[in-house]
């Protein structure tokens, strides 16, 4: 299978180990990945605010970019649902090039778990661990069941997850609630974003747990914000890098990235 | 005719309930406690699913066929006794109810809550025109008491501690000054209420559902203020939005399960009336339909599901933007999910910030019991103010700015390159100035030393690296 790597704009310039991450572990499951070099993104930020204008020639980039792999994977549930979901607009409705790429784009654990059939990562990862789920992967993905529907669905994140040796995954009150991201909205609507963001990373605290794992960098970048500005004892990790076999960063490792 | 609104700015009107920490998680726990009820009860029906495509089913059914149903059901209320007006706005409205007053030579009316006389401003036009108004549902005579507006569509009240409802009703229904208790207030409210009840000479309730097979309308309450408002009076005018209606009575088992398991998480409302024309030969049911915008919805492929709305005010409970920042930081009648995307329809200006007062979860759009699909018009939204120009000029540019940038690769690469060195080697006062808004709250992620594209050139690849790097 010829497979692309997708990688988010931000976590291409600020989060790189979660995309060598991402690369190891799709490297490791015996498949050839390209990484197309010109990407930069995919259009979501001019989307989401409404300049569908601005989003449109990104998004015909991005085909352009992408078509002619099997598969494309990104570990991002967000940047796949504007692929999925969002990108017809800009495409006609008999665009096969596009709706072939839009049917083989898939985020990363539904990737491995849907299209190879994976259910166990060999690793260690002996920590308590609480997941976010990041709200485009949970209901626009639908990657696992959410709280408000009546569906019963496999999460995907959660098998791998538990797969690992020494896992204790606990449980939070909110098992869905959203961090208050939201791209744009955290800076739009900052006091409301960060409140949410707040009582996110408390929930997660008061489970018991040693690190915040989530499928969206984004959700944990605006986390990771909030818990260093207020020194909250929590660590965030990008399920990639937990899969992968990363350890838990320490403050030493935290730091030494600069 | 429509009057220029003030424009709302979500974020600033937001601020103080915000801020206010203790009393925005006192908030935001009152509704999550109503939303994990909801969630028990629609957990213990098996068909709940199919219950939402069934109501979603029949809604969307109804509106496509709006003009016949309509027809139908104004010549089974006429054939049941009822007088039908028809309103096209809330102007019109005011008008017909005050026409109907002044008929009868009535000063007072005792009202049920209605959302739709909300949305049309009537207490303040019937109380300018020397009507005495009573509300009758506790939490709406709360906040009318209190001079306010109902900060949630089915908890009018709930933005209100019980200490200050008992501040309240000391000053005017004489409880004990610090009187707390929600026993004591409430029985306090029902006996004042009840004087006012027997002084009514009108009663005006809103109507839950209208069918059009009977003619008959169905109101939906849980303190039987409903009935005995319009048991006692001779009159009853039913204050109803053309979209209220459903084909035929069967249907109504599908929309009564739905409603009250997502507004309030009970298995029904303690009263559902059914009203099929006046109650005997002396008495008078009038109905007055009204479009107030209701068409111009309907005639948007976009937007016209919202028109399925039953207002239970689920998308509200669940919305984690409405229950920190509270119900008047919308400065809507109808506020939250539904009520964003609802004030554009009326004035896109005014309301251009409430789609933006959305983080684009999603969980209204799955909790709503008719499957609007709520965050999906909220982002149809933003686009719509684009193109007329209502998005902010720096915005705009920012993002003209940035999606020029994401095609140019290269310069991508150097910008990125630029910021991580920045970040890097720049002050802290500098990286995390009061200019930068993500910052004034949140630490910027630690800049890594390449970046992924950087990395993988070295590692992976034989093609040219990053330049700078």
């Amino acid at each position: 299978m010829n497979v692309a790597l997708f990688v988010p704009c931000y976590i291409d310039q600020f989060f790189p180990d979660v995309a060598i991450s991402t690369l190891e572990l799709l490297e490791s499951q015996g498949l050839s990945v390209a990484f197309p070099e010109m990407q930069t993104c995919c259009g979501q930020p001019m989307a989401n605010t409404g300049c569908t204008a601005d989003a449109a020639p990104v998004a015909r980039q991005f085909v352009e970019m992408f078509s002619g792999y099997d598969a494309v994977v990104c570990p991002s549930g967000s940047c796949t649902s504007m692929i999925r979901n969002h990108y017809s607009e800009y495409f006609a409705d008999d665009d096969q090039r596009f709706i072939k790429l839009r049917d083989s784009t898939f985020e990363l654990c539904e990737f491995l778990v849907d299209r190879l059939g994976v259910r166990t990562i060999k690793g260690r990862f002996p920590h308590r661990v609480s997941v976010h789920s990041s709200c485009h992967g949970l209901r626009e993905l639908r990657l696992g069941a959410c709280s408000e529907q009546m569906v019963p669905r496999e999460n995907k994140l959660r098998i791998l997850l538990e797969s690992l040796e020494g896992v204790e995954v606990v449980p939070i009150s909110r098992q869905d609630e959203c961090c208050g991201f939201g791209g744009t909205f955290a800076v739009t609507e900052r006091e409301t974003s960060v409140a949410m963001g707040v009582d996110r990373v408390q929930d997660h605290v008061q489970s018991g747990s040693e690190v915040l794992v989530a499928g969206d960098m984004s959700c944990l970048m605006h986390m990771q914000g909030l818990i260093r500005r207020r020194e909250m004892p929590m660590q965030v990790m990008h399920i990639a890098e937990v899969l992968a076999g990363r350890p838990l960063p320490t403050k030493q490792t935290a730091s030494a990235a600069r | 005719m429509s009057i220029a609104l003030p424009i709302v700015d979500h974020p600033q009107a937001a601020k103080d309930f915000v801020n206010n920490v203790p009393r925005s998680h006192w908030h935001d726990d009152s509704l999550w406690f109503v939303r994990t009820k909801r969630d028990r009860q629609a957990q213990s029906l098996p068909e709940w699913e199919y219950l939402r495509e069934t109501a979603s089913a029949i809604k969307r059914h109804t509106i496509a066929n709006l003009p016949d149903y309509l027809q139908e059901f104004e010549a089974n209320a006429i054939r049941m006794g009822a007088v039908v007006h028809w309103a096209a706005d809330a102007a019109e409205h005011n008008e017909i109810v005050l026409g109907l007053l002044r008929k009868n030579k009535t000063h007072r009316i005792i009202k049920s809550k209605s959302m739709l006389t909300e949305e049309c401003g009537l207490n303040e036009f019937l109380i300018d025109n020397g009507i005495d108004v009573v509300d009758t549902d506790l939490g709406e005579r709360i906040v009318q008491l209190r001079g306010e507006t109902p900060s949630h569509i089915v908890l009018p009240a709930i933005h209100i501690k019980k200490e200050e409802v008992g501040e309240t009703f000391h000053q005017h229904l004489g409880t004990r000054k610090g009187e707390a208790d929600p026993q004591v207030l409430t029985e306090a409210a029902r006996g004042h209420l009840r004087g006012k009840f027997l002084e009514g000479e009108v009663g005006i309730t809103g109507v839950n559902f209208g069918i059009a097979e009977t003619g008959g309308i169905v109101v939906c309450t849980n303190e039987g203020n409903a009935d005995l408002g319009v048991s006692l009076p001779r009159i009853h005018i039913a204050c109803m939005g053309i979209e209220k209606l459903v084909p035929r009575f069967e249907n109504l088992a599908v929309f009564t399960r739905l409603l009250a398991r997502s507004a309030t998480g009970q298995p029904i409302t303690s009263y559902t009336s059914h009203f099929h024309g006046p109650r005997d030969e002396n008495s008078e049911l009038h109905i007055v339909l009204v479009d107030n915008g209701r068409s111009r919805i309907r005639d948007s492929d976009t937007f016209r599901d919202a028109l399925n709305c039953i207002r239970c005010g689920a998308c509200m409970n669940t919305c984690p933007v409405y229950r920190r920042s509270g119900g008047h930081s919308y400065q809507a009648t109808v506020p939250g999910p539904i009520g964003s995307v609802l004030g554009p329809t009326k004035d896109m200006k005014a309301h251009k910030s409430l789609p933006y007062a959305c983080s684009l979860c999603g969980s209204c759009t799955d909790v709503c019991p008719v499957k609007i699909p709520l965050h999906h018009q909220l982002l149809a939204w933003r686009s719509e103010l684009v193109g007329k120009r209502l998005l902010a000029w720096n915005k705009r540019v920012g993002m003209k700015a940035a999606s020029w940038l994401f095609r140019h690769p290269r310069l991508f690469f150097t910008a990125g390159y630029t910021a991580r060195v920045a970040l890097k080697y720049l002050p802290k006062s500098l990286t995390h100035n009061r200019l930068n808004e993500w910052a004034i709250d949140r630490d910027l992620p630690d800049p890594p030393k390449q970046s992924f594209r950087a990395w993988y050139a070295q590692n992976r690849n034989v093609a040219k690296p990053e330049q700078p790097e």
